[in-house]
């Protein structure tokens, strides 16, 4: 085959350090390391909730907002319903739907900027523009309309988010894809024939590969975060499933007969996102050697 | 800078449009029929069925609606709100200013924690103040604001009894209004905080390696005039641009913040319309508050290209 007899330039190094180097890259940061075993300990509690659990999380009972005990290890909500379960699986809701969201938004993105950025042109003509405006309208609110012409509710939530993330990866890919279709190796790989199908997969991808981990990891945090908010103002995951968000709004009704269920979701929330974003700081400075030591 | 400032403008357009057809069709995906659920229980006398239909235009064909909403738009007509009967537009310009006083508040509230902070940690690099300052950014960062909101109503209204919690205070004086201002201003302005801190800190550190700092040390000027006088006028510019792309932080910031705290403002307007269904109060409101955003982002870049004269000659 005609492709085979021309050696193809390697593309940077970044994007072939394998796996295991990039993993040696963060964990030799103390603050990715502690990013990363707060990410695999949320990830465990969010998969193992049913084993962990030790009630039904919508189970209520007579001991309505009961203080941490033996029985109880986090307390009990205003309905008697066992905290420490309902957070576990609150976490379960939160990580799942975040992860949805982002795996969605970041393909569907992913290839409208490549197309965007690849194919210039026209495509991109149609495609940067929308993209313009959709990052025009704040998050939170663009979030909001989705939901309120759909109704409240788990589809509509993800639906909502991943409309809402799509421009962040399609602008970054979508810079990369710019740039590296000028190189000169891109230029090479057209004159021996290649196609531009395996030219995207071979060179284009693999350097969008960097930016794109970063920007899973932070769109993440924040995915994290705009779920929580979405349920907090009832617009999220519905009642009685638990939801770190819902959960916090219940709680503040009760705030002056007990703390706890105003405080164990809330911290829940911040620890998981701080912890995604102690990995996305990390993963952006272990990918680029130009910011490496200077932080 | 004319010429820059018109170009912007021009710029601007297709956004808009953007928005506004965006806000249009929005409303018009709801699966099923908005009437049926505004009559809820009272559906099922057609007469009356057709009639609100006529009364709210949505007997037209689609592009015929969006020709008449758009028409009533550029007039400023946003509406009526279809619980209350009155124009949308009048709501929003009654609460837009509670919106208004605590956006620019927790600006201010970021901008007194961010930048003396931001400028310390830089200048102290690597020191236990800086790491101090970055840890407490990064959990900043992390943490949803409503929550923050939560735990200070807990520690100063409930414990305490300092501030009050709810509302925005209405007949008292004006001392007395602006306590219930504190707590949701700190709540949104300490978000922000997190966000323009880190940028201050690595932007100051940039300038504080360039040359023309160098000289300043060099001829002997004194380190707290090389930090404020050459420094940090230098450094604050990608400060206001992050602080315009907080705009809309800002503003989402504030739907959560003011539900937490039972603002009077166009957050909690826009929740208890989706909570009714009240379609023009949400398409009017969500529609101004993007509208705010884009017009605030224009003169984030006019302020951006004052600051750097670079710019004005440049593009």
């Amino acid at each position: 085959m005609v492709t085979e007899v021309a050696p193809a330039p390697a593309p940077p190094p970044v994007a072939r350090a394998g796996g295991r180097h990039l993993l040696h890259l963060i964990l030799r940061d103390r603050i990715g390391a502690i990013g990363v075993v707060i990410v695999i300990v949320m990830t465990l509690a969010a998969v193992f909730a049913p084993l962990l659990a030790p009630y039904d999380p919508t189970a209520m009972s007579g001991h309505r907002l009961a203080p941490p005990s033996g029985t109880f290890p986090l307390g009990a909500d205003e309905a008697g319903r066992d905290l420490l379960s309902r957070t576990l699986y609150g976490a379960r809701t939160s990580l799942t739907v975040s992860l949805i969201v982002v795996s969605f938004a970041g393909v569907i993105g992913v290839v409208l900027g490549l197309l965007a950025g690849y194919y210039r042109g026209l495509l991109d003509g149609v495609i940067s523009p929308m993209m313009d405006v959709l990052f025009s309208f704040p998050t939170l609110l663009l979030a909001l309309a989705v939901v309120a012409a759909r109704g409240p509710g788990t589809e509509n939530l993800i639906l909502a988010l991943v409309i809402v993330f799509i421009p962040n990866f399609a602008r970054v890919v979508r810079g990369t894809a710019l740039s590296v279709s000028k190189e000169p190796y891109v230029e090479s790989a057209r004159a021996v024939g290649l196609s531009n199908t395996r030219i995207i997969f071979k060179y284009v991808l693999p350097n969008s590969v960097a930016p794109i981990a970063v920007q899973f990891t932070t769109t993440l945090a924040y995915a994290i975060l705009i779920e929580a908010s979405l349920g907090y103002l009832g617009l999220g995951v519905q009642p009685p499933e638990p939801s770190w968000g819902s959960m916090l709004s219940s709680g503040k009704a009760f705030m002056e007969l007990s703390l706890w269920p105003s405080l164990v979701p809330g911290m829940c929330i911040m620890i998981t996102v701080l912890g995604f974003n102690l990995l996305g700081d990390t993963l952006r400075d272990a990918l680029d050697p130009r910011l490496r030591g200077r932080r | 800078m004319l010429r820059i400032t018109l170009t912007r403008l021009v710029s601007v357009v297709p956004v808009l449009l953007g928005i506004s057809i965006i806000s249009f069709f929005v409303i018009r995906m709801i699966p099923g029929d908005v009437i049926s659920s505004i009559m809820g229980q009272d559906f099922g006398d057609p007469q009356v069925e057709a009639e609100m239909r006529r009364y709210f235009g949505l007997d037209m064909p689609l592009h015929e609606q969006f020709l008449h909403w758009f028409g009533g738009l550029l007039q400023g007509d946003l509406g009526t709100s279809m619980r209350t009967g009155q124009p949308v537009l009048s709501e929003i310009a009654e609460r837009f200013p509670a919106t208004l006083v605590l956006a620019v508040s927790a600006l201010v509230v970021s901008i007194l924690i961010s930048i003396p902070f931001g400028v310390i940690s830089a200048t102290k690099r690597n020191g236990l103040l800086d790491a101090a300052s970055r840890l407490i950014s990064l959990i900043g960062l992390s943490l949803p604001n409503f929550w923050l909101g939560i735990l200070l109503v807990y520690v100063f209204s409930v414990s305490l009894g300092w501030l009050p919690s709810q509302g925005a205070g209405e007949g008292e004086g004006v001392l007395d209004n602006l306590r219930y201002l504190i707590l949701p201003a700190v709540t949104l302005g300490a978000g922000l905080a997190a966000i323009s801190m880190r940028m201050t800190r690595s932007s100051m550190l940039e300038v504080l390696n360039q040359d023309y700092v160098r000289t300043a040390r060099a001829k002997g000027l004194g380190e707290t005039v090389v930090v404020t006088r050459h420094a940090l006028r230098n450094s604050l510019i990608p400060v206001v641009t992050v602080l315009g792309i907080q705009a809309g932080a800002l503003l989402g910031g504030t739907v959560v913040v003011e539900q937490v705290f039972s603002w009077p403002g166009l957050g909690t307007m826009v929740i208890r319309g989706i909570s009714q269904r009240d379609y023009p109060v949400v398409q009017g409101t969500l529609l101004f508050l993007a509208l705010f955003y884009v017009v605030v982002n224009l003169l984030v870049d006019l302020i951006y290209v004052y600051l750097d004269p670079r710019l004005r000659s440049g593009h």
